[in-house]
């Protein structure tokens, strides 16, 4: 049978990464990092999310870009999904709507690495229901 | 829903969103029958009867920010047209468990998609809660833990990159290992 990875695997690569200092700690200050959330919820999942949140986790890894990609719940935004925040160290947070493959590789060349804004940020002053 | 993978995110994702810190997840696979039972279990804040009974009613939810919900219902709904069913018990301040049972070989059920991928987005995705994942074929199991997971990383964070696909790819193995295909 072929070799199946086990949690003693996941304790050598920790030591590996550790070695070649690539581990990072748990930090008190997550503000430091780039934070990705994708918005998780029916609406979202429906519309592509997990593969999109699936492309970012690979992308940034594959660049070597430091940031954290979580999930959160339906922003609201439900005819746009699937719908990310992106907050850069020090920056406010941004809405990006219909992020499909292409406008994720953008959002990253541009926005994440170059600071550059592109098409398809929500504005904050969109309200939804009940949020008045 | 294209796919069970996507069912189990929604569903475990209303879990989150009820301030669940502990979500499990069982999949039993029963080739002779050709059932699956997928149970999530967690204890989040839980629902009266009368939601209970409204839940998989399309127009009901909870959130504010609009005003279908559609999750329990499209479960239901995959469910039910492979024959099979779906259970629901909750209590208010205890947690909710919620059962799926599908007849697999049924033409009209949802194909298994991508679970390994669902279940590293939701143990790393939301790191602020303990997952249990568990995959039985008949007599073989292979079971996965956000607590173990944590305890080997110790302070290294679970949501980096290389570690998310080391997680998929092991638990991808595993799955295979155990032949949870239907």
């Amino acid at each position: 049978m072929a070799k199946v990875k086990t949690l003693d695997d996941l304790r050598k690569l920790k030591a590996d990464l550790k070695n070649k200092m690539e581990l990072r700690e748990r930090s008190n200050d997550p503000e430091s990092l780039v934070q990705i959330k994708v918005s998780m919820a029916t609406c979202g999942i429906a519309s592509g999310a997990k593969e999109i949140m699936d492309y970012f986790i690979e992308e940034l890894d594959n660049q070597n870009i430091d940031a954290v990609v979580t999930q959160t719940g339906c922003m609201g935004y439900c005819y746009a999904e699937p719908t990310i925040e992106v907050t850069l160290p020090g920056k406010k947070p941004l809405v990006f709507g219909y992020v499909n493959r292409v406008k994720a590789s953008e959002i990253i060349e541009k926005y994440i690495k170059g600071g550059e804004m592109v098409d398809g940020i929500i504005p904050d002053s969109y309200t939804t229901l009940g949020k008045e | 829903m294209k796919d069970l993978a996507l069912h189990v995110m929604d569903i475990a994702r209303n879990s989150v969103e009820a301030r669940a810190d502990r979500v499990e997840i069982f999949f039993n696979l029963d080739k002779t029958d050709r059932k699956l039972e997928v149970c999530f279990n967690d204890n989040g804040c839980g629902m009266d009867p009368e939601m209970v009974q409204r839940v998989t009613d399309p127009y009901t939810t909870s959130r504010t920010t609009r005003k279908v919900g559609l999750g329990l219902p499209l479960l239901k709904m995959s469910a039910e047209q492979t024959g099979g069913s779906l259970n629901i018990w909750s209590q208010k301040g205890k947690g909710t468990n919620v059962t799926a049972c599908f007849f697999v070989r049924h033409l009209d059920c949802v194909p298994p998609g991508d679970l390994a991928g669902t279940a590293t987005l939701l143990i790393t995705g939301n790191p602020n809660v303990d997952f249990r994942f568990e995959f039985r074929t008949g007599e073989e199991c292979f079971g996965i833990d956000s607590r173990e997971i944590r305890e080997v990383l110790g302070t290294s964070e679970i949501n980096q990159p290389k570690v998310v696909r080391f997680i998929k790819e092991m638990i991808g193995e595993n799955l295979n290992a155990i032949d949870f295909i239907y």
